[in-house]
């Protein structure tokens, strides 16, 4: 085990910024990569329901 | 076994949705025991401290860079010679999860580079390569983006995909030239701080982590994708995401 | 063999008649050259140092500029499809109107390209030294900008997307050939950048008509 303290992990004996900021930016741009998925899907398919109900008539 | 079956977007739509929340899991589990080895079992490092734990992102970040600009010359190529629509659209899926990791590893690169070398930024070989594969990304899906027609889109980017892909050793060697003709003016980076086997473990399980995540986003986006495609053919009719 | 002939001869006479585009693309070379000592102060000593790849850059931006039209022409007005059409190779067109494009744009450049050198304080056999690595590095701006031009035919910002496209990989013949002026600066001699830099001309030469002749296909379809 390599840390005392919960703040020692965090401090990442004096690299904390870099470290985490390093950390940080990988975890914005995955989550940002999937919520763009997540968007680019659901207008997709509300397109494909849009052009549906036009054409089949109930 | 028809591997044909496979390419064929009707087979491989449902496919691809059944094997991405796997692949997604797997990326899940791996990250957590690649990033418990980073913080928790690898050792501190008697000369970079803390700070080098950036490794286990960089070092994988990088690769999957490079790795994944070379799958998608592959998809390419294989499109241009067989004209089957499904490669172009895996080449597409793929780049935007490669831009991405050429730009997680110049953050990371920066990150690292000022504790270490005093500099968020250095004309390294490999950090000036990796610049220019960053660009070579944006330029194929530039040129995608700009062109309508899908058919055109596809081979003209996969064209240029397949330049990019003769030109990157080019580019690596040229720019190492360039590196070592100035050498007085930037820091050499060459010398590989001696690795623990548990770092190299750590950095491959992470690697293995994004390998299996870019699987997995490429799958997801090529669904989209086709379905945006194909919006006229009939077994995307049949979909039950289609009913309303 | 007759073809490429041709096409150079034509691309070359429709260039004489005009002068004002071809004109446009040297004067930007002088003029983003003029910029720098502008920009970062006359010290003589930090303008020779940065001469070269000052040089070099614009030399690249100025072929790029007049690059995105090397094909666009022939388009709107038809003839380049009767020519992918003819029973000649695409191959050689492609060739033919690199070689052109050449000769119209990267011949000129050489010659100014001294002048401006004397502006940065580059002096005798220094200013040799840069004409003859943009005589080998121009050729391959040329056959490799082709490519550019046929990919982005026709699309709206042409001009803008040849350069994100072509620009990274240019980067190889930016080193190369300011590194040779620059090693002759520094007394290590041009030999290896200038043969590297012919090795580079040898590959494009082979490999660039044929991808620009199937950029034009693809285009064109």
């Amino acid at each position: 085990m390599n840390w005392g303290s919960w703040s020692d992990f965090w401090q990442m004996g004096g690299y904390g910024l870099y470290v985490w900021g390093s950390f940080a930016m990988t975890i914005v741009c995955i989550a940002g990569e999937i919520w763009f998925l997540r968007r680019h899907r659901l207008q997709t398919m509300q397109r494909l329901k849009r052009m549906n109900a036009w054409e089949t008539p109930t | 076994m028809n591997l044909y079956r496979y390419a064929s977007p009707s087979t491989f739509y449902p496919l691809a949705g059944r094997l991405a929340p796997w692949f997604f899991a797997l990326a899940f589990i791996l990250a957590v025991i690649g990033l418990y080895i980073s913080f928790f079992v690898a050792p501190t490092d008697f000369q970079q401290g803390e700070g080098y734990r950036i490794i286990f992102i960089h070092v994988p970040a990088a690769w999957m860079s490079m790795f994944i600009y070379i799958v998608m010359a592959f998809w390419s190529a294989i499109g241009l010679a067989w004209n089957t629509r499904l490669s172009f659209i895996m080449a597409r899926a793929l780049a935007p999860t490669g831009a991405m990791f050429t730009f997680i590893a110049l953050w990371t690169g920066a990150f690292w580079g000022k504790p270490m070398w005093g500099a968020w930024w250095v004309w390294d070989a490999r950090l000036t390569s990796e610049l220019i594969l960053f660009f070579l990304y944006v330029g194929v899906m530039a040129l995608q983006a700009a062109i309508d027609d899908p058919r055109r889109s596809d081979r003209a980017g996969a064209l240029l995909n397949l330049v990019g892909v003769i030109n990157v050793p080019i580019i690596y060697f040229s720019v190492k030239w360039w590196n070592t003709l100035h050498q007085g003016s930037s820091v050499s980076l060459t010398r590989a701080p001696s690795m623990a086997h548990i770092m190299l473990w750590g950095m491959l399980i992470m690697a293995l982590a994004a390998w299996m995540y870019a699987i997995a986003v490429a799958f997801v986006r090529a669904r989209s994708m086709l379905l945006e495609r194909e919006r006229q053919a009939s077994w995307v009719r049949e979909l039950p995401e289609g009913k309303a | 063999m007759k073809f490429l002939a041709t096409v150079i001869q034509r691309d070359i006479l429709l260039a004489t008649r005009r002068r004002g585009d071809w004109l446009t693309a040297q004067f930007f070379f002088v003029l983003v050259v003029s910029m720098f000592p502008l920009g970062i102060g006359p010290d003589p000593a930090v303008l020779r140092m940065i001469g070269p790849g000052v040089i070099w850059v614009a030399a690249l931006l100025a072929t790029l500029l007049s690059m995105s039209r090397l094909y666009a022409d022939d388009h709107r007005d038809g003839t380049l499809e009767q020519m992918m059409l003819s029973p000649y190779s695409n191959i050689v067109l492609a060739l033919g109107k690199s070689i052109a494009h050449w000769i119209i744009n990267g011949i000129p450049l050489l010659v100014i390209a001294p002048l401006l050198g004397i502006q940065f304080g580059l002096a005798g056999k220094v200013l040799w030294i840069l004409m003859l690595s943009l005589a080998i590095g121009t050729p391959i701006l040329s056959l490799l900008g082709s490519i550019g031009a046929a990919l982005t035919l026709g699309l709206r910002g042409g001009g803008v997307l040849i350069t994100l496209l072509i620009l990274p990989l240019y980067v190889p013949v930016l080193i190369f050939g300011a590194g040779a002026v620059e090693g002759t600066l520094a007394g290590i001699g041009a030999e290896a950048n200038l043969s590297l830099l012919g090795a580079f001309l040898v590959l494009s030469l082979l490999l660039a008509p044929w991808v620009s002749a199937t950029a034009l296909k693809i285009s064109l379809e």
